[in-house]
């Protein structure tokens, strides 16, 4: 008797310091430090919005893209960013389904992650538009001209997988706050608090029929977005596949852009893990074995992204054609050699950094390596949309094209918009998942009083 | 009078096997209005408390079909019926291109109907309950654990019950009012 109800407050105590914990890091670590970070990305997201408006008030004309180079750095954007947020779903939605529970302190901000990241890809194909104010003309709806979408192009089918996409991770996201926005409503110390908090929780009581209900739906939209996220990239893929370029015309595509979605999507998660696992102290729920085995899906990631590289070259030795020689050809010696050569040292040297688990275990080389990663995966999507088309068919329209300041300044701001919302993310709410890490908690003492 | 007004008994527990215990005995007695409160999901309850219907396959698998066969529909119909026109000299029927957004639509009102269908089927949004007024009852989503019987149960009885619960190791007993109109 005395015994359960020693463990009794030993399980609440327990229950408790999670909750308040996490409930915390929406008003915990320094105030001021969070005003500064999000002052500095604010500012680099007004870039984002100056740069939108140049080109929709000037034209793309602004954007370093010229005929043959038709498609610029919005579209290497697109594939990158949406690539970036494959990550969050395979955390929150494989992951689950696979039964992984180490998934439950970092999938809510993955989700997030997936959430922003997805977003400022669907506005890259916009802003890349002539007429962005037409952009609307890709939904089938019944029109006074009388047409329709081209339904046998990939353009099409690209708008269809994005917008789901943003829409169903948009879903997932906000089911899985549900229970945890009633236990901020529940914690709230300030009565606008309780009333904003309590309209999102939509009035969850915790009901053991509602858990029950609400799982079975986590579980189904999970399932559902599991060949979601294979589709959407898949699809992206074939935008570049289904044209005659050399260096887009390839079968390997789809497979490799899935992989590398995966490879950046996860170094950009444990770029943000990292530092606020630090901020936030979270070293008992992240632990360097979490960081490990992120850094072990990198690395079998970034070995298909590897093996599809070999297969690329290897199939265009294989055909012997010469336009696809002179593309490889182009792609190592040509004007921008630097950005080949980049992205094979990031992404095929570095990448072996992984095997070592000092590497793996460390939180500052890890954190490193992370980062030089995205850039590698930046630097790949830059060779297949740009060194593609630069020199095609015909010598004499040749051209070299390279980003002007807009491109940059776009780039960067759209990474200020990002890191911007997730920084107003942390605040609003529970970054990680209260309930998940009390049922992980829950499971994991039945299991050691199961066990002795 | 004061019968009417009662909601239902409330029992607050501070450990998850005290509260599977008494569910236990509450279900065991015969009472079939009874529902938990956790902080988290706990899958034991599933076992012990009366089953409750779940309809959230249900509606996945109409959203799904719903949206495949709108997807197919209008590529089909604005292709082949309202305004064909040859492009590459495909057929005006070329259902492989037709497969990617068939697909997306498919996954899309799955989960509109997962996320409609679970948030329906458990009745919310619904912002204000009796159960909310219950003392200590803000602790349901940080580290107790309550059963609640309500009073619409057939074996319902103000004072009986009372007795029966008092019986069970509990921390404590809430009564939970319905809030005059």
């Amino acid at each position: 008797m005395k015994k359960s109800t020693e463990r009794a407050r030993h399980q609440g105590d327990v229950f408790e310091s999670i909750g308040r914990k996490l409930a915390a890091m929406t008003s915990g670590g320094s105030r001021r430090g969070w005003l500064l970070m999000f002052a500095f990305f604010a500012l680099l997201s007004l870039i984002f919005l100056y740069t939108i408006m140049l080109v929709f008030t000037v034209g793309v004309g602004m954007l370093g893209i010229n005929i043959p180079v038709a498609w610029g750095f919005p579209i290497i954007n697109v594939v990158w960013w949406i690539g970036i947020g494959h990550a969050g779903t395979l955390i929150s939605a494989i992951l689950l389904l696979l039964r992984q529970g180490w998934r439950a302190p970092i999938s809510r901000f993955a989700e997030a992650m997936t959430l922003f990241a997805a977003g400022i890809a669907g506005m890259m194909p916009i802003i890349h538009l002539g007429r962005p104010w037409f952009f609307y003309w890709l939904v089938p709806y019944p029109a006074t001209m009388g047409v329709w979408p081209q339904w046998r192009s990939p353009l099409v089918w690209d708008f269809f997988a994005i917008a789901t996409y943003i829409t169903v991770s948009l879903l997932f996201w906000y089911l899985g706050l549900v229970p945890d926005l009633g236990s901020m409503r529940d914690r709230a110390k300030t009565k606008l608090g309780r009333r904003i908090y309590g309209v999102f929780a939509l009035g969850w009581r915790g009901a053991a029929s509602h858990w029950r209900r609400y799982q079975t739906a986590y579980l189904l939209i999970a399932g559902l977005a599991t060949p979601l996220v294979v589709s959407v990239h898949s699809v992206i893929a074939l935008d570049f596949a289904v044209t005659l370029v050399p260096g887009y015309h390839s079968q390997v595509f789809p497979p490799y852009f899935v992989a590398g979605a995966l490879f950046s999507g996860f170094a950009m998660v444990l770029t943000l893990t990292i530092p606020m696992r630090r901020i936030f102290r979270l070293y008992d729920l992240i632990t360097s074995d979490h960081l490990e085995v992120m850094a072990k899906i990198m690395l079998a990631a970034g070995l298909v992204v590897i093996y599809g590289y070999v297969i690329e070259y290897f199939l265009i030795w294989y055909d012997g054609d010469e336009y696809h020689i002179y593309l490889a050809f182009n792609r190592m010696f040509g004007p921008y050699a630097p950005y080949f050569w980049g992205m094979m040292f990031i992404n095929v040297l570095l990448t072996q950094s992984l095997w070592f688990p000092k590497v793996r275990r460390s939180a500052g080389i890890l954190f490193a390596v992370a980062v030089v990663l995205n850039v590698g995966m930046w630097l790949e999507r830059y060779v297949i949309v740009i060194i593609s088309t630069n020199r095609d068919f015909l010598p004499s329209s040749w051209n070299t094209s390279f980003g002007t300041w807009v491109d940059w300044s776009m780039l960067l701001g759209s990474l200020g918009l990002f890191f911007a919302l997730f920084l107003l993310f942390i605040r609003a709410v529970p970054a990680i998942s209260i309930f998940e890490e009390k049922e992980l908690e829950y499971e994991h003492e039945h299991e050691e009083s199961g066990r002795s | 009078m004061s019968e009417q007004r009662l909601h239902g008994y409330l029992l607050e527990f501070a450990d998850v096997e005290d509260l599977l215990e008494a569910a236990r005995h509450v279900v065991g007695i015969g009472y079939r209005d009874v529902e938990a409160f956790t902080p988290f999901p706990v899958h034991e309850l599933e076992d012990v408390l009366p089953p409750c219907s779940n309809p959230i396959a249900f509606w996945v698998l109409v959203g799904g079909l719903l949206g495949g066969l709108l997807g197919y529909g209008i590529q089909y119909y604005s292709a082949v019926i309202d305004y064909p026109y040859l492009v590459g000299g495909k057929p005006m029927h070329a259902w492989p291109a037709f497969i990617p957004v068939t697909f997306e639509l498919t996954v899309l009102f799955g989960a509109f109907g997962a996320f409609l269908a679970s948030i329906f089927a458990n009745g919310l949004p619904q912002l204000h309950h009796p159960i909310f007024a219950a003392e200590d009852f803000d602790l349901a989503s940080r580290d107790r654990f309550f059963l609640l019987i309500e009073a619409c149960d057939k074996l319902f009885d103000a004072q009986r019950t009372r007795t029966q619960l008092e019986n069970v190791k509990a921390s404590q007993l809430h009564s939970v009012d319905l809030e005059e109109s």
